[in-house]
């Protein structure tokens, strides 16, 4: 399950949410996300989020399928979003991309494309 | 009734360049004879597919971007679905998503163009004020 948090690896810093018009100062209480509650685990898990946000892509077109590539995993399922920490509105029109890929065999159904 | 998709297809690996160039002059007649116009052809070149099509594991990706009405995209799909060479197709339909890409380009440049703005006449205001107080 580890490589499946690949996507996340790109982003730069953040206790701020760019998914959001303004800003945020990172707030004073440690880091958000969901390793950061009191008295759970040890080590310090950075707040995942949204690549195409961050970067500021705005098309999810079922051509790039390198693109999309990095939100599937090796058995060719879709990586949730929990994983990812792709926003909604996002994930919504990457699954529909990964899907119109699928169909025109830029990306494969079962598997590693052969 | 001006609508524009996209229309991707898969012609087997081992079809000839003038019979590709023959196949789509034939749907290029059909979108120019219902009154759609065909607005760009790409050869994407071959690639390999990421599972087997009939028994091919390679294919010639083709696209077209074509603007016309739903009942000319029918025709289209059914002259791909009963073409021997193709294997695969997809119509995506594009205005739409192309009309929200504009609508967010236009807001951010707006937004560009209005954070430098005040700053501007702030300058002035105050290089017209230093030699007014000397």
């Amino acid at each position: 399950m580890a490589d499946e948090t690949r996507p996340t690896s790109s982003e730069s810093s953040g206790g701020d949410r760019p998914d959001r018009g303004e800003r945020r100062p990172p707030r004073p209480g440690g880091p958000g996300g969901p390793g950061g509650r009191e008295g759970g685990r040890k080590y310090f898990r950075r707040k995942k989020v949204c690549k195409f946000c961050v970067e500021k892509i705005e098309s999810i077109n079922y051509k790039d399928y390198r693109l999309l590539g990095q939100f599937v995993a090796e058995s060719g399922k879709i990586v949730p979003r929990r994983l990812t920490g792709v926003c909604m509105p996002h994930q919504r029109r990457l699954s529909l991309a990964i899907k119109q890929a699928r169909n025109i065999a830029l990306l494969p159904f079962a598997g590693r494309a052969s | 009734m001006n609508r524009t998709y996209e229309l991707m297809f898969v012609v087997r690996p081992d079809m000839a360049e003038e019979d590709q160039d023959k196949l789509i002059s034939t749907l290029e007649t059909a979108v120019t004879s219902t009154g759609g116009a065909l607005k760009s052809v790409e050869r994407m070149g071959k690639r390999r597919l990421a599972y087997m099509v009939r028994r091919f594991q390679e294919g010639i990706y083709i696209l077209m971007i074509v603007e016309g009405g739903g009942g000319l995209m029918q025709e289209l799909e059914r002259r791909l679905r009963v073409s021997e060479p193709v294997i695969k197709f997809l119509t995506v339909r594009v205005d739409e998503e192309q009309k929200r890409l504009d609508k967010i380009k236009q807001i951010r440049e707006s937004r560009k163009k209005a954070a430098p703005a005040p700053a501007a006449p702030a300058e002035a205001a105050s290089g017209e004020n230093a030699p007014a107080t000397a």
